[in-house]
């Protein structure tokens, strides 16, 4: 392979990117050592196991890959701007349509979610740490490995454009030869395996590290909904690996598994996926329900109405989650009993959902609504996701879908759903949860800018989709002329896109606002928080709580407050045992991340030499007997005191 | 962090130990998935062997069943370790789980003839959509008794130099979910890919 084959060429946009990608890691580079900055970042970022500092990184990780994300749609948005441009060509769109999609969900969606559950749920159950704390940042690092790997493709080798479904046989070798799918098969499969941690992680954690007495029912929602989605991040994603797996063998190997010659089967490939595919909208989207919940809760004062239907609602939607995945292709020959039975599935999700709808409704009655940025987000989703959710009944109807099938209403609908469910979810959560993160508060005058930006752009960008959508408009096409008449909306929606574009420059300036000129002074419970995260500093110490709380009731921390039970006494503190930092974690993911690439460009030899780290890092870790430290009542005595004031 | 149950096994003393074992359930509950999905994609594929061998044309029985035999007898092994384990006995421990790795070697052994035997009569994995998820089913399951054997490996020499402790029997107690757990995926494969295989 010679060196232009290697590196993409031959675009101007690509080389500008691949110019900016170098002068960036040499600058970074640069910047560190100049500041003499690289044990610090080893000692405290790189090599931590602490749930606070992982869900930290995740957060940035996560903002960066919107950036990214965002980048490619805003391509789409421009080409797709005016009748028969020239500005991206078909290979192109598809390549950025792809990225786009899995960035998105995987690299973006993800990571925000997992980052503020890990920030946040050891916290609210009143625990030290995770379950495992150096899977946790095992987790992190192949996340982020796999994450790199696949955004590398589109400066070397070429970014996979199979779509992010990738359907065969149009991602096989045959269709679609050329590295880039390979990289859609090996990166996923590195951040899966990572995610998949994740889930047995916090699994373990909620039903084993509770605070005393926070029994089921106590348990703050956020909590429940994070329970439920790693179950389903455990039952879904080994589906998802073998999926990658077959598709690996197919690509790199030969074999077939859903090629249409030699008894593979293409359809097996769209089953499996979906399988997985379907069941991972619910992993991104509860979580988010229980964010909003606990906002809602806390910006209107009030106890969350019809909590255990919630919880039930919850449960209810998962299981449903697992029912639903043919109705991603009623089109592609079922039988019309297979259509009917999975049309009534998907219909009976709604239940669920529109109890949960309810009852934020019901939370909000009476309450003394405090508008907030979080609480704004909050209050924006409700419409917004019900929109979506309304369209999404209107596509279960296998007969209708006929109509709407892979046109832009669906395109519209799924972003009518993932982005007021999502983000902005993540973008409430991380209002709320900032001051638990760093100390200070996010801007909330910035903030409001930021909403209103982005709530505006994002309607006008996506309501367009509907009505070309239903005029019969495809997704993924790159052009289309004129005579169509499509030109008015989509002009409409480029303009849109620029304005959401604008809100999230908004909350970029606001972090770097905040980050120099908030006040430091913000107290542990700035918002008059209903649970146990707020009952401990802000950042949060990393012990996290000098004295584990215990629990009587639902909201705990509302009426610790109430009664006044918040003190701690000297006496009730006892040495905290704390995990050691590791190596392990992040030597794997590099390994796994050099490994893959290898494998990508089908290197056998190089990526079993790689391989040996692996083997390595596995050995070294089992040797590993270190049992962490403890931390001495008189140092955690010195740290409380440093914002509680005397203790007792 | 001790519990406060002393009457506990071992293995069970330490908070820490508790959730190791517990992570490591939920664990094999994502590799149920895992293997339930390769069966499946296996039942969906196994008829379209494309004018190539189909299983009848080149299971041999016999074969398989001195392979079942040689991994069953490795999960009562494997038992037997750990029964030495909970009446701390250190070279029973030793002996028995050094048994049940030379089983699943002579597993693997067995198992590698297999796939060999199979590639000379024109099956290999690229032949067709039922070669591909027959090997690709067992070759899961033979590399995961190929990780076990590797991983006990380690375990039998941190053994040798620390005895049996809370954190060394929790290791075991694990393995052997791990080494039981690939027992019962392979009496699926038994039944469902050979058996079937040799009457359908």
């Amino acid at each position: 392979m010679s060196l232009d084959e290697f590196f993409v060429t031959g675009d101007p946009l690509i080389l500008a990117s691949q110019i900016a990608i170098g002068l960036t890691m040499i600058g970074l580079i640069a910047l560190i050592t100049y500041l003499k900055r690289w044990k610090w970042l080893w000692n405290e970022w790189f090599t931590t196991v602490d749930h606070k500092k992982i869900g930290i990184m995740y957060i940035i990780s996560g903002v960066l890959m919107f950036f990214r994300g965002g980048v490619d749609g805003l391509l789409m948005k421009a080409q797709t701007s005016r009748p028969e441009l020239e500005f991206l060509d078909a290979q192109h769109y598809d390549e950025i349509f792809t990225t786009h999609g899995v960035i998105m969900i995987l690299f973006m969606a993800m990571p925000l979610l997992i980052g503020l559950m890990n920030v946040v749920i050891p916290l609210q159950i009143g625990a030290r740490d995770v379950a495992f704390p150096k899977l946790n940042a095992l987790s992190f690092w192949l996340f982020f490995a796999g994450a790199m790997l696949f955004n590398v493709s589109f400066v070397i080798g070429g970014s996979p454009d199979a779509g992010w479904t990738s359907y065969f046989p149009l991602a096989g070798k045959e269709f679609t030869p050329g590295v880039g799918n390979n990289y859609y098969a090996i990166a996923l499969q590195i951040a899966g395996i990572g995610t998949l941690a994740t889930g047995i992680n916090f699994v373990v954690t909620i039903i084993k590290m509770r605070a005393p007495g926070m029994t089921w029912m106590r348990l703050p929602i956020f909590v429940w909904s994070t329970f439920i989605t790693s179950i389903i991040i455990v039952a879904a994603f080994p589906i998802f690996t073998v999926a990658l797996a077959y598709m690996t063998l197919d690509r790199l190997f030969g074999t077939h598994f859903f090629t249409v010659a030699n008894g593979g089967d293409p359809m097996l490939w769209l089953n499996l996926f979906w399988l997985w595919g379907h069941p991972e909208v619910y992993i991104v989207v509860l979580p988010a329900f229980g964010m909003f919940s606990e906002v809602i809760a806390t910006f209107a004062r009030k106890n969350l109405y019809g909590y255990k239907s919630m919880v039930y609602a919850v449960a209810g939607i998962a299981f449903l989650s697992m029912l639903v995945w043919v109705h991603h292709f009623y089109t592609m020959g079922n039988s019309a009993a297979v259509n009917s039975i999975f049309s009534l599935t998907t219909m009976m999700i709604a239940i669920p959902t529109g109890v949960k709808i309810f009852n934020w409704l019901f939370t909000l009655r009476k309450g003394r609504i405090e508008f907030s940025t979080a609480m704004l987000w909050s209050l924006a989703f409700i419409p917004c996701f019900t929109i979506g959710g309304v369209t999404g009944v209107m596509l279960a109807m296998a007969a209708a879908d006929y109509q709407y099938h892979n046109t832009m209403f669906l395109v519209a609908h799924f972003h009518y759903v993932l982005i007021p469910g999502v983000v902005f979810a993540v973008f409430a959560g991380l209002y709320y949860w900032w001051p638990k993160m760093f100390g200070f508060k996010l801007n909330e005058k910035i903030g409001k800018w930021h909403f209103w930006l982005f709530v505006i752009g994002f309607n006008m960008t996506f309501m367009p989709m509907f009505f070309v959508g239903l005029d019969g408009m495809s997704r993924r096409m790159y052009t289309y002329s004129a005579s169509t008449g499509w030109a008015g909306w989509l002009g409409f929606s480029a303009i849109g896109s620029i304005i959401l574009a604008a809100g999230f420059a908004a909350l970029c300036y606001n972090i770097y606002w905040s980050f120099r000129y908030a006040s430091r002074d913000v107290g542990n419970d700035p918002w008059n928080g209903r649970t146990l995260e707020w009952a401990t500093a802000s950042p949060a110490p990393h012990y996290n709580f000098a004295k584990v709380p215990e629990v009587d009731r639902l909201d705990a921390y509302w009426y610790m407050k109430k009664e006044g039970n918040t003190g701690l006494k000297k006496s009730d503190l006892k040495p905290v045992h704390m995990p050691s930092n590791s190596w392990t974690p992040i030597f794997l993911a590099v390994v796994f991340g050099v490994v893959g690439f290898f494998l990508v460009f089908e290197w056998f030899t190089l990526a079993i030499l790689a391989s040996i780290g692996i083997v390595v890092g596995l050995v070294a870790n089992s040797f590993d007997y270190d049992d962490g430290y403890h931390i001495s009542v008189e140092e955690l005595a010195d740290e409380e005191r440093e914002w509680r004031g005397d203790l007792q | 962090m001790t519990s406060h149950a002393n009457n506990m096994p071992l293995e069970y003393k330490t908070q820490q130990s508790q959730m190791n074992i517990l992570g490591f359930w939920v664990f094999l509950g994502a590799e149920i998935v895992l293997f339930s999905t390769l069966f499946a994609s296996y039942f969906v594929l196994e008829h379209n062997t494309a004018g190539g061998p189909t299983g009848q044309d080149i299971f041999i029985l016999k074969d398989v069943l001195i392979e079942t035999f040689l991994l069953l007898t490795s999960s009562f092994t494997c038992g037997l370790a750990i029964h030495s384990m909970r009446s701390h006995h250190k070279t029973g421990l030793m002996v028995w789980t050094i048994v049940t790795l030379l089983l699943g070697a002579g597993f693997l052994y067995m198992e590698i003839n297999e796939f060999i035997h199979y590639v000379h009569e024109g099956a290999s994995i690229q032949t067709s959509g039922f070669t591909a998820a027959f090997f690709t089913l067992l070759g899961t399951h033979g590399a995961h008794v190929t990780f076990g054997i590797f991983w006990i490996s380690l375990l039998l020499i941190q053994l040798a130099r620390r005895g049996i402790t809370e954190k060394t029997a929790s290791k075991f107690f694990i393995a052997s979910l791990y080494w039981h757990f690939l027992d019962v995926v392979w009496i699926f494969i038994f039944t469902f890919v050979y058996l079937k295989g040799m009457v359908m």
